[in-house]
Formats: structure tokens, C-alpha cells, sequence
């Protein structure tokens, strides 16, 4: 599929270069900045919309393909598209950007314009990691994409964020850098850097494995998985409101994504042998990391734990297949565990984006994010008290709410692979519930606890208009996540073949 | 046009709710309860003449689906309706006894001591009562686990937030918290059961899993290596520790006598007529399943005799007027949880129905004495009430001779049923479960006219004197007049139909070998008259009788004597007193177990191991290395620089290589 213009590079360059505009004509103009940049954030979320509209749900074949050569002597190209994997990550971004650049809009005094600016910058590099099918191409905008976020938290974020900063950054910096030699050995063999030449070519076991090491250690940390996730908590706490939803709701996926983009289909028999690994840390995330959550008095410490044990329902999903191939012979039950893991991811970038912002129209106000400086928010913010309830229902998978619809699937698909996958994953249920109520019990109702929570004023329109975008898209997917499976279904079941496809 | 009548009759509460929960300040007081009790109207008339259909004409069968909520893996999974004498019975309790706590909650709510007047407390109440309903209906309409995982997950939810309406009470939203939390418990049986439906039948719709069962008869599981397991029996379990949580069953029954926080509304919707009986209801929807596995049926029936005698003991000793229901309630749960497990659905469904009416009848009758006593709760502080309040009186008094199974009334017949069905039953552990049961019979009638003596007869109290007490108002008492008719009445039409099998037939499956409700049918039934006679002549109402008798004596004849018994049976009133101790088990166990596993996870691993050991000796390091670029800097700015340092790095590794 492909529309009359290039629909993938404007939706990258777009924001790019409205954020260097507002850096740069928005110095000591502050009300440019922002008008500017919500309209450029808009405009590019309208512009995103054909994405879907015009999808072709039949193909797993990438689609609206932009391909120019970049760098001839080394073969890199400029090379864009998407498929059902990505479409959707991609609505996510320029949809939860509007959001951020609104959240910030009355919060952030000092340097609106480099902060927006970083903003509008992140959101394009964003989406050109989900949509680049070069590796150095994706390497590029994977590595760009630090500097904007470093930024925003060395600069906006709290007391500790030079640690932080310096935490969020290693990590990943250092986790990406195996990427970078895997591509290059790839590039070796087989004389290209396309994504879907890796996809294609025959490697040896040894090879495999090493590749997908390195694969998974950046994937890891940027998801991030135990035992890489400690910086996590961190980047949240220190970061600004905005910089912690974009944090949770984007760029967390890029790790997810990173498994089905490249782990699985470039080395699935290293993947068949090494899937053990991924399915224990991941219901380690879901078990260990909800128990560590449940103790947090900061709340938004307990969201990102939080945040980590949602993600180990992803990297589950993912990699269930290969145990109900070995159990049951086919691959019957594995897409549900793979398109589980895909709503999961869309979902846990609404809610948790959510629950962050709720955190922030908190902290705007009281200037704490301790649970204890709470309690009987409902009390003074009655408006608020309705959606941090709807969010964090939404958050212990409620029925009805779009958290329920990935985990569902996941549990049922793990089920299926192994009894005790299920019954593991399926705790979440109990603690899940169990942490994020609690804090709800403790923050939002009780009687007022203190002088500042009876001076607190509700949502005003701008938070409100947010709050109810998201609790609407919330909803809509829990109710209805068809439209959203649609037009994964060719691809996840193209994966699936790719995924179990030897390449030896 | 069915499907049609179906879904309004579904979304039309939905819409009630959203009327009176979004837009209640521009509606106003009248606006939201008259929005609310429009829609329930709309669904009560509507399923009347569904009820009608089905349960008199004899409809076929509806199944059909409403839309698709998602395909994945190449099956549908479908929000739909599954529609038969079962589920239009159940769709008219619901909405019938719906319709009555809104009408009896104008009254009630009208003023309240937590909020002040300018709080939309009011219509907030009204939108839950509307969206607890279409929570419900959407539960007992589905044709699908799934919808009937929406519908058991949402009224959940509602409960929650009706057990914490009174948010700013520490006690509401310890027990609403808890509740949500022990119910999850449940579901995470819940949701394997309906995982290992997925995966063995590889369906979630109820027809095609029906349709499968005999597939898989015979196949077996094993989880921990060398144990076989029967998949239907474990799958059936799973599904029942669900229903445990919902319909409060031993030992997940801790959450039920804390929902009394809520308002007593909802005590008598929610807590006694219809949410609680959610998990008996999905028992007897899947009773094909069920009677494959005589292990579960056996594991049923022993649960729900000991929850029916355990609880009603806890009766004896509660002195809140609506504790001492609530825990009536629990007894009478494990009464249809019994009879399920004699494969009895049918008799446990009807006492589900006729239990719906007097119970919520003694609930809002009980909400009425509240009323009139200025919202204390202590029968000790009663007496006497008899004189001020007369409907409210009557309507106890006929509650409770149902509730006790007096003969002629409509818990009588229902009662009797499961009785007999269970000293019918041959199953594993029946007649212990029979002994219980017996004894249970006995016991409810001691708690519930030491209830109705202690609030009605004797002595007036102190305050009682020193206060006006009146009959409450229309909007309350009418209710209670309309729940009498059928808690009383009700037993009449349905016993024969119920043990013929004939009312639910195209519903409930029974193997003819655990037909014990047609044994019955066949030998100790001629007719209804017959059976009232032949009641006469059994234990089950002599000890209901005796109960009384032993209720009066204490507590209007004797009352030193349960005094002189307390003080002797120390041990024992200090169990009881405990509620056997489950609560603090699990304060123990579970609360603070998880607090200090998770501690210790966060400080020794996380903390201790990950951060401190592997993290910040490198973190400290490079920023060691990060303090000395800054000294070289002349800017503040340092951070920027140690990117562009980085930066220029990587840049070179991917030149040189």
C-alpha cells in the first residue's frame, strides 16, 4: 500500500523540524513555543491517520515503502515501512504526543522552547526507530534518541537527575552498542543493511546465539527486563511529567518491538534455544517486580515497577511459541500469546501514559509524589478522583478497559505453552490489583489528610480534555480491540512462520 | 425484534448510569433518579415479557451474537446473548429487585450524615445502583466466558465502589480494597478455569464448549510431574474457586460481612440478592460440565455445607442488625453452593430466587430500622419497635419465616428442596454435609428471631424512648410491601415445576444417575399442599420451629441464660468472636508476607545486589570520569558535553571499523 506522497518521512521530518523551528524562533517566546509545537504535534497526529485508513490488513508485506540509497559505499539506505507490527506503534506515538506537548503546557517555565523543541525532536526520531527497515538507519534514530530524552531529564527533572541521567544513559548506550556490531556482522555476511535482508538470509547456530545475545541485551534494558530494569525506576522519579510518559508509553515499546523485529525473524533457532531465558525473566518481571511495587511510597517508583511487570507480559507473549510448537505440535494458540503481546503494548502505552500524567497533575500541585503526603484527594478533586479510579482499574487489567484485552490473551496463550506460565502470569491478577489499589486507597480516597490536599483545586479543562482523550481511548479499546487486532493479523501470522522457520 | 428487546433491556441501565454519573450536576437530584428508574423500568417491563416467552411459552433457544469484539488466532470471540428459561428468571430477579432498591433508595439517600447536600453523592449512588445492573444483566445474559469474565469483573467493580461510598471512612475502604482483593483471589482461579477451556476446546463461546465436552471425558493433565488429573475436574474447580470468591464461600467468604460498610441499598442488591449469587448462577449455567466430575461436585457440596453451617453460627453472635443478615446471607450461599454440589441446580437456583426477594427484603426492611433509629446499627440499642414501625415489622417477620423455611413460605419450598436433595444425594461426604445442613436450619432460625425479638419485641431501649421513632416514608416501605408478595407466595408456583425438572430443562443438564430432584419428584411429591404436609412431618422445620422457641426463651423469656452461657464457654465465644480467625490468618500470612517479600526483594536484590553491585561501581566510575570533564569545562553544561562525547565515540568505532 502506498499513498501519492511519502507519508513516512513526513510524519518523521514533520516533527523534526518543528522542533528545531521552535528551538530556535521560539527563544524568549514562549507562547509560539507551545501553540507551535501542539500544532505541529497535531497536525502530525491527523497526518498519521491515513496509516490506518489506507493499511492494507491482507499483506504481511511492508507497506507505504520509501526506499533511496543514503550511503552507496557502504549500501545503506534510506529505507522506510511499515507492517501490522508497527503501524500501530506509530499511531501510538503521534497520538500520545498531543498529550505530552498539552501536559506541559502550564508546568514548564524555564526554556519552553528547548523543551519543546526536545519534545517535537523525540516524537520524530520515535517514529523513524518504528519504521526504519535499514539497521543503520534505525541505529541512528535509536542512539538520536538519547540525546533529546538526557536532555529533558538533566535539565527539567528532579534533585537526583544527574544519577538518573547517568544511569538511563549507560544502559542503554551501552546495551546498544552489541545491536550495532550484530548489524555490522550481518552487514559482513550478507552485503546489505536492510532489516529484511537479515530477515531473509540463512546463519549458523554459533552465530545466532551471539546475534541475539547482543539483541537482547539492548532490547532488554530498553524494555527494560530483570535484572536491567534498575534504571527505570530512576529515569521516572527524576524525570519531568512528559519525559516520564513518553519514557513509559513509547519508548519502552521500542524494546518489545526490537524482539519481533529483529530477534525472532533474523535468529529463530537461536530464539527456540534460548526462549527459556526470555520466559523466566519475564515471569520473574511479573511476579518478582509486582512484590517490589506493592512497597513503593513513591507513586510514581510504584507506576514504573509497575511499568516492568506489564512489559513481562510482552516479552511472555512473544516468545511463547516456540513452547506450544514443542508441546502441541502447532503453532495453534502461539498468535494469540504474539497479538496479546502487541495489544499489551498499545494498551500499556495509553494506561501508563495515563497514570503518569495522573501522577503529574498531582505533583504540579503539591509538589510531592510520596503517597503518604496524600489522601482524600477525592475529596477536593472530585474529577480527578474518577479517572486515577478508571486508570488504575485499567492498570489491574479491568474488563471492559484495554489493560485486560493483552493480558487476557497472554494468560490464555501461556496457558497453553505451560500450565505453570499461566498460573505465574495469572498472579498478576491478585497483586496487580493489589499495589495499584492500594495506592489508590491511600492517595485518593480517606478523608482530607492535610491543609494542602484541602486546598487543592480539580482538573482544569486543558487536564481534563487529556484525561478523558485517554480514559475514552481506554475504554474503546477494552470494549472493542478489533479494529486494532485487524490489522496485525498478517503480520503476527507471517512472524509466526519466520519465527519457526530454521534458518541453519 | 428478540434481539432487539435483549439489548435494550442490556444497555439501557448503561445509559441510566452514564445520565447520572457524568451529567448529575446538570440534572439534578430528580433528574438522575428519575433518568436511573427509567432505564430499569424500561428493562424490568422488557424482561417480564422475556420471562414470560421463555418460562410460559416455552421460547426456543436464543443464542446469537452481538458483535465481535475481537478475532485472534482465528477464533471469534463474541459479546452475545444466551437466552433461556434460566437467563430470563435470572434477568427479571435482577431487574425486579433493581428496580425496588431504586425506588427505596430515594428514600433512603435522601439525606446523609457524610456528605452535605452540595455533593452529587446522590445521583453518584444512582448511577452505580443503574451501572451495577447492566454489570449484572451483561454477566447473566452471556453466551461466552468472556462476556461472563466482563460482567463477574464489573460488578466486582461496582461493588468495590459501593462498599467505599463512604470514602471518607477508613473502615469502607479498608473492606472495599479487600473485597476487590479477595474476589481477585477467586478470579485467578477464575481465569485458569476459562484458560483451560481455551485451551482444550479452543472456544470461549458456552454452545460450542458444551458441544465438545464429551471430547475430553476421558483426558487427562498433569502439572506436577506423576499426578494425573482429570482436565474436566481440574477446569471445574478452577471455575468454582471463582464462584467461591463471588458467592463468598469459605474461606473466601471474608470479604462479605465487611461489604456491610457500603449503604444498606446495595447491601440488599448487591451483597444479598444478586451479585453473590453470581457464582451459583455460572455453576447451574455450566451445569453439563459439572456433572462430568463427581470429585468436583463432591469438593462443591462440602464447601457449601460448611460455609452453611460455619457462617450461620456467626450469626448468633453478631449484634449489628446488618451483620446479622449479612452473615444469613453467607449461611444461605452455602445452602444453594450445597445443593449444586448434590447436582441439584435447579433447587439451588430457586432458592437463589426466592432467597433474592426475602433477603433483600429483610435487608431493606433492616435499612429501614436504621432509618428510623438515625443510623445506629446495634440491636441492643432496639426493642420494642414493633409499636412505631408496623409495615417494617411485618415485612421482617415474613422475611424471616421464609428465611427459616416455614412451611408455605417460598423458603420453605426452596429449602426443603436442597434438603432433601442432599439426603438424597450418594455422593462423597453427604451426609456429613446433610448433618450441617440440618444443624444450619436450626441455627438460622436462632439468629433470626434473636434478631427479630431483639429489635421489635420486648423492652424499648433507652434511646428508643428518649426518641421519636417513625415508619419510614412511601418510597421505602412500598418496596417492601412489593418484595413480600413474592417471599412469600413465590415457593407456591415454582416447587412443582422446579422438581419436575421441567422449569429449567432447556437450561440445566442433569445426568439421570445424579437426578435427585426427579427421585424426589417421583416419590415424596403428589402435590403442593401435600408437601407442606409432608414438611410437617420432617426434622428440617421442628428444628426451624425449635430455633424459634430457643430464641424466644433466651431473649425474651430468659435473658440471663445466653449471658451465664458466654461466660462459661469462654474458648469458644472467643472463636466466634475471631470468625474462627481467618482474618487474622491472612492479616498475617498474606498481608504482611507479601509487604516483607516484597521488601525484601527491593532492598537485597534490587537495592542491594543489582544497584549497588553491578550498576554504581560502573555508574561511580564514569562519574568520577564526568567530574573531570566538567573541571575542564568552563559551562555548567557539563551533561551536554558528556553526550557529545559519547556521541563522537560511537561515531568513531562505526568509522574505523
Amino acid at each position: 500500500m502506498s499513498l501519492g506522497y511519502p507519508i513516512l518521512s513526513t510524519l518523521i521530518w514533520l516533527p523534526i523540524i518543528a522542533g528545531l523551528i521552535v528551538l530556535f524562533a521560539g527563544r524568549n517566546n514562549p507562547g509560539f513555543a507551545k501553540w507551535f509545537s501542539l500544532g505541529a504535534a497535531v497536525l502530525t497526529f491527523i497526518l498519521s491517520l491515513p496509516l490506518y485508513v489506507a493499511f492494507d490488513t491482507t499483506t504481511s508485506a511492508m507497506q507505504f515503502v520509501e526506499r533511496v540509497s543514503w550511503i552507496p559505499q557502504y549500501n545503506i539506505e534510506y529505507f522506510l515501512g511499515v507492517d501490522g507490527l508497527s503501524m500501530p506503534l506509530v499511531l501510538l506515538t503521534t497520538f500520545t504526543q498531543v498529550l505530552v506537548i498539552a501536559s506541559a503546557w502550564t508546568v514548564i517555565k524555564d526554556r519552553v522552547e528547548q523543551y519543546m523543541g526536545a519534545f517535537m525532536i523525540m516524537q520524530g526520531l520515535m517514529i523513524g526507530v518504528f519504521t526504519a527497515l535499514d539497521s543503520i538507519l534505525f541505529y541512528v534514530f535509536w542512539e538520536a534518541l538519547l540525546i533529546p530524552m538526557f536532555i529533558v531529564i538533566g535539565k527539567w527533572g528532579g534533585p537526583k537527575r544527574v544519577y538518573a541521567t547517568l544511569k538511563f544513559f549507560l544502559y542503554t548506550f551501552l546495551g546498544s552498542v552489541f545491536m550495532l556490531v550484530a548489524f555490522l556482522y550481518l552487514f559482513f555476511q550478507s552485503g546489505s543493511f536492510s532489516i529484511l535482508d537479515f530477515h531473509a538470509m540463512p546463519i549458523g547456530m554459533t552465530a545466532q546465539i551471539l546475534i541475539f545475545l547482543a539483541f537482547l541485551i539492548a532490547f532488554a534494558v530498553k524494555i527494560p527486563m530483570f535484572p536491567v530494569h534498575t534504571w527505570l525506576p530512576d529515569a521516572h522519579v527524576e524525570a519531568p511529567t512528559a519525559g516520564s510518559v513518553v519514557l513509559a508509553a513509547i519508548m519502552l515499546k521500542m524494546g518489545g518491538y526490537g524482539f519481533v523485529r529483529f530477534s525472532l525473524p533474523i535468529t529463530p533457532d537461536a530464539s527456540m534455544t534460548l526462549d527459556w531465558l526470555i520466559i523466566g525473566l519475564s515471569l520473574i518481571a511479573i511476579v518478582y517486580i509486582a512484590f517490589v511495587a506493592l512497597i513503593q511510597t513513591d507513586m510514581k517508583k510504584l507506576v514504573a515497577y509497575s511499568s516492568i511487570a506489564h512489559m513481562g507480559f510482552v516479552t511472555l507473549g512473544i516468545f511463547l511459541v516456540y513452547s506450544i510448537v514443542s508441546k502441541t505440535g502447532d503453532v495453534q494458540g502461539a498468535a494469540l500469546g504474539m497479538e496479546g503481546a502487541m495489544v499489551q503494548m498499545i494498551s500499556h502505552g495509553f494506561i501508563s501514559g495515563a497514570m503518569f500524567l495522573a501522577i503529574g497533575v498531582l505533583y504540579d500541585r503539591m509538589h510531592t509524589r510520596e503517597i503518604g503526603a496524600y489522601g482524600g484527594v477525592v475529596n477536593t478533586m472530585p474529577w480527578f478522583g474518577f479517572f486515577a479510579v478508571l486508570f488504575a482499574m485499567a492498570n489491574a487489567g479491568l474488563p471492559g478497559t484495554s489493560g485486560f484485552v493483552g493480558e487476557f490473551m497472554v494468560i490464555l496463550s501461556a496457558f497453553k505453552a505451560n500450565v505453570w506460565f499461566g498460573v505465574l502470569a495469572a498472579t498478576t491478577l491478585i497483586v496487580g490489583a493489589a499495589y495499584t489499589l492500594w495506592m489508590i486507597k491511600r492517595v485518593i480516597f480517606g478523608s482530607v489528610a492535610n491543609e494542602e490536599v484541602a486546598k487543592l483545586q480539580d482538573l482544569n479543562r486543558r487536564e481534563f480534555a487529556i484525561m478523558a482523550t485517554l480514559a475514552f481511548v481506554i475504554i474503546l479499546l477494552g470494549v472493542w480491540p478489533n479494529p486494532l487486532l485487524e490489522v496485525m493479523h498478517s503480520s503476527v501470522d507471517n512472524l509466526l512462520i519466520q519465527a519457526t522457520t530454521s534458518k541453519l | 425484534m428478540l434481539h432487539f428487546i435483549l439489548t435494550v433491556i442490556l444497555l439501557s441501565p448503561l445509559f441510566g448510569s452514564i445520565a447520572a454519573g457524568l451529567f448529575g450536576r446538570k440534572i439534578g437530584r430528580r433528574g438522575a433518579h428519575s433518568a436511573t428508574i427509567f432505564s430499569v423500568v424500561v428493562s424490568t417491563v422488557l424482561s417480564a415479557y422475556v420471562f414470560f416467552e421463555y418460562v410460559f411459552n416455552g421460547a426456543e433457544v436464543y443464542n446469537a451474537a452481538l458483535y465481535t469484539w475481537m478475532v485472534s488466532d482465528g477464533i471469534r470471540f463474541e459479546i452475545g446473548f444466551l437466552v433461556d428459561s434460566l437467563t430470563a428468571t435470572m434477568m427479571l430477579v435482577v431487574t425486579f429487585v433493581s428496580l425496588m432498591v431504586h425506588i427505596y433508595t430515594i428514600g433512603y439517600m435522601d439525606h446523609d450524615e457524610d456528605y452535605d447536600h452540595s455533593n452529587a453523592y446522590y445521583q453518584r449512588f444512582f448511577s452505580y445502583l443503574s451501572l451495577f445492573t447492566f454489570s449484572m444483566l451483561s454477566l447473566v445474559m452471556a453466551n461466552n466466558f468472556l462476556q461472563l469474565f466482563f460482567g463477574w469483573e464489573a460488578v466486582g467493580l461496582v461493588s468495590y465502589l459501593l462498599i467505599g461510598f463512604y470514602m471518607k471512612r477508613e473502615s469502607a475502604i479498608t473492606a472495599n480494597l479487600k473485597a476487590f482483593l479477595v474476589n481477585r483471589v477467586g478470579d485467578f482461579g477464575f481465569i485458569l478455569g476459562i484458560a483451560m477451556v481455551f485451551v482444550y476446546f479452543n472456544t470461549l463461546d458456552y454452545q460450542e464448549f458444551f458441544d465438545r465436552l464429551a471430547e475430553h471425558e476421558h483426558t487427562m493433565m498433569s502439572f506436577i510431574p506423576g499426578l494425573e488429573w482429570s482436565v474436566i475436574t481440574v477446569m471445574v474447580i478452577l471455575l468454582f474457586i471463582g464462584a467461591m470468591g463471588k458467592s463468598a464461600q469459605m474461606p473466601l467468604h471474608v470479604w462479605l460481612p465487611e461489604s456491610m460498610e457500603g449503604p444498606t441499598p446495595i447491601s440488599a442488591l448487591i451483597h444479598a440478592a444478586t451479585m453473590v449469587t453470581a457464582g451459583i448462577f455460572m455453576v447451574a449455567r455450566l451445569s453439563p460440565a459439572y456433572e462430568m466430575s463427581e470429585a468436583a461436585l463432591a469438593f462443591i457440596l462440602v464447601v457449601g455445607a460448611l460455609t452453611a453451617f460455619m457462617m450461620g453460627l456467626l450469626g448468633i453472635i453478631q449484634n449489628d442488625i446488618k451483620r446479622v443478615v449479612a452473615y444469613s446471607t453467607l449461611s444461605q450461599l452455602g445452602y444453594m453452593t450445597a445443593a449444586l454440589g448434590a447436582s441439584a441446580y435447579a433447587a439451588s437456583m430457586f432458592h437463589v430466587l426466592t432467597h433474592a426477594f426475602f433477603k433483600a427484603l429483610l435487608f431493606l426492611a433492616a435499612g429501614s430500622v436504621i432509618i428510623a433509629m438515625h443510623h445506629i446499627q446495634d440491636i441492643r440499642q432496639m426493642g420494642g419497635l414493633k409499636r412505631h414501625m408496623p409495615v417494617t415489622y411485618w415485612a421482617v417477620l415474613l422475611g424471616s419465616l421464609a428465611l427459616i423455611g416455614f412451611p408455605g413460605f417460598s423458603g420453605f419450598f426452596s429449602k426443603d428442596s436442597i434438603l432433601l436433595a442432599v439426603n438424597q444425594t450418594d455422593s462423597w461426604g453427604s451426609s456429613f454435609a446433610y448433618t450441617l445442613l440440618l444443624m444450619g436450619v436450626f441455627v438460622t432460625a436462632f439468629y433470626s428471631f434473636r434478631m427479630f425479638f431483639l429489635v421489635f419485641h420486648g423492652e424499648e431501649s433507652d434511646y428508643v424512648k428518649s426518641h421519636k421513632i417513625h415508619e419510614s416514608p412511601k418510597v421505602v416501605t412500598v418496596p417492601l410491601i412489593l418484595l413480600a408478595i413474592p417471599s412469600v407466595v413465590l415457593g407456591w408456583f415454582m416447587i412443582e415445576p422446579v422438581l419436575s425438572g421441567r422449569y429449567f430443562a432447556d437450561a440445566i443438564t442433569v445426568l439421570p444417575s445424579h437426578d435427585v430432584l426427579a427421585n424426589i419428584y417421583a416419590t415424596q411429591f403428589d402435590n403442593v399442599l401435600g408437601f407442606i404436609m409432608h414438611g410437617f412431618m420432617t426434622l428440617p422445620v421442628w428444628l426451624a420451629l425449635a430455633g424459634v422457641a430457643l430464641a424466644w426463651l433466651f431473649y425474651m423469656k430468659r435473658p440471663d441464660i445466653p449471658a451465664w452461657i458466654q461466660s462459661k464457654c469462654t474458648r469458644a465465644n472467643y472463636v466466634l468472636e475471631n470468625a474462627y480467625g481467618f482474618d487474622r490468618f491472612n492479616d498475617i500470612v498474606f498481608v504482611k508476607g507479601s509487604l516483607r517479600l516484597g521488601r525484601f526483594f527491593w532492598r537485597s536484590i534490587d537495592m542491594r545486589v543489582i544497584d549497588t553491585g553491578m550498576v554504581n561501581g560502573t555508574v561511580r566510575r564514569v562519574s568520577d570520569m564526568a567530574t573531570m570533564f566538567r573541571e575542564s569545562q568552563t559551562g555548567y553544561m557539563y551533561h551536554y558535553a558528556f553526550v557529545m562525547i559519547f556521541g563522537l565515540l560511537g561515531l568513531l568505532i562505526w568509522a574505523l571499523w
